[in-house]
């Protein structure tokens, strides 16, 4: 059976843009996993993450370098925000809390906007821009570098989660808070750990992303939303489930880019997610929930 | 019991005697304009908080509802030649008949997946405004024919000024009745525990169909009175970030608060003008304001500084 050079093609494109959705869709997972809260700030750790990284480099510092700075400036931040925003609004309704995360990433993008101007900047590619050619397709190295590094980054985690303390404290405390915290688990630090985590992600989509796509001050908006569709698509707060949901989407927007119109190819995510909830309204793998009275 | 509704009369007749002396307080057009965007906003609002604060239902993406009604107005009128008030009512009957179709399955959704599914909605409504560009000019917008009405038509602010103020007085008052009928004690008791509800034999999904129609209707008047009044729009009446901020209006002024939902409009339309001479630090500057509020108010403020009079008061 012969496998066109289009579908491979595709399918690779697919699979690169999929697992910048499933890292996104993941730090969604890990901050509703540990505080029941949609952080529609997500998107803007990919942006801080991307930018940063353009501005150290642009300081003449090395790539390892301007990437481990980026990451740590962004981990900063989202601790700085669970620290000033979420903590003393712990117990605030959660649309008040999702107006919160909605407020913060308002202001961090018009920090953007003030520290970087409205521009697109572009990153170097970590390591050239020769296509390497695999049964007729053209794949960028920066394509391996996103899917290698999505992959390494999903296997820490699900090491993380399974192998350490903190790791199976989060999981306890998404199970029930109140009996996390009964067995002596700190559910605040895990709350922070959430935060911290999931920027970490964020900024590191962003910078794996950074040389395809250009980045600036708004590339967090759809970034984030479609995030969204694939942690809820994998049912919300399944890690995992996110970044399956996260593949699906981004290799049934690049199909339909690719055989069908590129016109509706951002409305794609949103379509799907909306077909699935009709029929399964927790999403692919989610529990199926009863209500206490 | 009737006692519940006096507040309410109350509030209506502070809120027409706030607008009839408002313009005299405007000293000029552009005010006058920025009060008549506020009493569009908070026509939306209205609605949406029907459904958000009394039958606890996000939306997350009533601004596609407000789109398609204003792109309704401006295709009927400008292409097909409907008068206006014609294009404004079938514009509402098509979002309606929208609303039946597409609320049976997304007001199954509970909680974040209600929030997914709103949010999909809106955005899926923006792309296709922005993609089918030769019936709505895509991204670059298009024109709206003036409003006319049996060969009148509303000329400079102060006319648009009286509509929109009348108007919102009846979205008022037909939402004031409607929450205290018993359809509203049902919208609350869904908003307390749906099973509980449905329990006392409350046709729980009924109710929440009806609802959301109810407040995309609002909205979609709204947009049609909107695109009239601002001449021109764009598929960015449909964005994410304008169903947020309707959102945020609601929530900001007060959950459960129809007094509330039009204070909220009120602040959130005219602090981006206050701010302007901020420039570049406009948003930054707005983001701040809106985590700051939620912080420290996070009823919203109306029911807040109720609140405070009350313990004040004692």
């Amino acid at each position: 059976m012969a496998v066109s050079a289009d579908f491979l093609q595709f399918l690779f494109s697919g699979i690169t843009v999929g697992a910048i959705y499933g890292l996104v869709g993941l730090g969604f997972a890990i901050i509703y996993n540990a505080s029941h809260v949609i952080n529609f700030a997500q998107g803007e750790f990919v942006m801080i993450g991307g930018m940063t990284t353009v501005s150290l480099i642009g300081l003449g510092l090395p790539l390892l370098v301007a990437v481990a700075g980026a990451i740590l400036a962004t981990v900063g931040i989202g601790l700085l925000f669970e620290k000033l925003a979420i903590e003393p609004a712990r117990d605030a309704s959660i649309v008040a809390l999702i107006i919160i995360t909605i407020g913060a990433s308002i202001l961090f993008r018009g920090a953007a906007q003030v520290i970087w101007g409205r521009n697109f900047h572009s990153l170097p590619s970590f390591s050239g821009d020769d296509p390497i050619l695999i049964g007729g397709a053209a794949i960028l190295p920066q394509s391996l570098w996103v899917i290698g590094g999505a992959g390494a980054i999903v296997a820490g985690l699900q090491w993380f989660f399974n192998h350490t303390l903190a790791g199976k404290a989060m999981i306890a405390t998404s199970h029930n808070p109140l009996a996390a915290r009964l067995v002596g688990i700190n559910t605040r630090f895990v709350l922070m750990l959430g935060f911290g985590l999931s920027a970490m992600l964020g900024a590191a989509a962003g910078i794996l992303i950074a040389p395809i796509s250009l980045t600036y001050a708004g590339v967090g908006v759809m970034l984030g939303l479609k995030g969204f569709c694939a942690a809820v698509l994998g049912g919300l707060g399944k890690p995992m489930g996110a970044v399956a949901g996260g593949l699906i989407v981004g290799i049934s927007e690049v199909m339909t880019a690719g055989y069908v119109s590129s016109a509706y190819k951002d409305a794609v995510a949103f379509i799907i997610i909306l077909a699935v909830l009709f029929f399964l309204p927790s999403g692919l793998f989610g529990d199926r929930g009863t209500e206490r009275v | 019991m009737t006692a519940l509704g006096r507040p309410g009369t109350r509030g209506l007749v502070a809120l027409a005697a706030i607008m009839a002396i408002l313009p005299a307080l405007l000293p000029n057009d552009f005010l006058l304009g920025v009060a008549t965007l506020v009493g569009i906003n908070a026509i939306v609002c209205v609605g949406l908080n029907l459904l958000i604060g009394y039958a606890g239902q996000i939306s997350l993406g009533h601004a596609g509802f407000f789109a398609l009604g204003a792109y309704a107005s401006t295709i009927l009128v400008g292409e097909f030649g409907w008068p206006p008030l014609a294009a404004l009512v079938a514009g509402a009957v098509g979002v309606a008949l929208l609303a039946v179709m597409i609320a049976r399955p997304i007001m199954k959704l509970k909680g974040h997946y209600l929030a997914m599914g709103t949010l999909g909605m809106g955005v899926v409504i923006s792309i296709v405004l922005d993609q089918e560009v030769e019936l709505t000019g895509g991204p670059d917008g298009m024109p709206v024919d003036a409003f006319t009405l049996f060969g009148w038509e509303p000329a400079g602010e102060m006319a648009w000024y009286w509509i929109v103020s009348g108007l919102l007085l009846v979205s008022v008052w037909l939402a004031l009745n409607l929450i205290n009928s018993p359809i509203g004690r049902a919208l609350r008791a869904v908003h307390g525990s749906e099973v509980a509800a449905a329990v006392a034999g409350v046709d729980v999904a009924r109710y929440k169909v009806r609802v959301f129609v109810v407040s995309t209707v609002f909205a979609s008047i709204a947009g049609s009175v909107f695109a009239h009044y601002s001449g021109f729009i764009t598929p960015s009446e449909a964005s994410f970030l304008h169903s947020i901020e309707l959102v945020t209006m609601v929530v900001l002024g007060g959950l459960a608060s129809i007094f509330g939902a039009v204070v909220g409009a009120a602040i959130l339309t005219t602090l981006p003008q206050l701010l302007a001479f901020l420039h570049d630090f406009e948003m930054l500057v707005f983001g701040a304001i809106l985590i700051g509020t939620m912080i420290f108010m996070r009823k919203g403020l109306v029911p807040t500084l109720a609140g405070l009079a009350r313990r004040w008061r004692r």
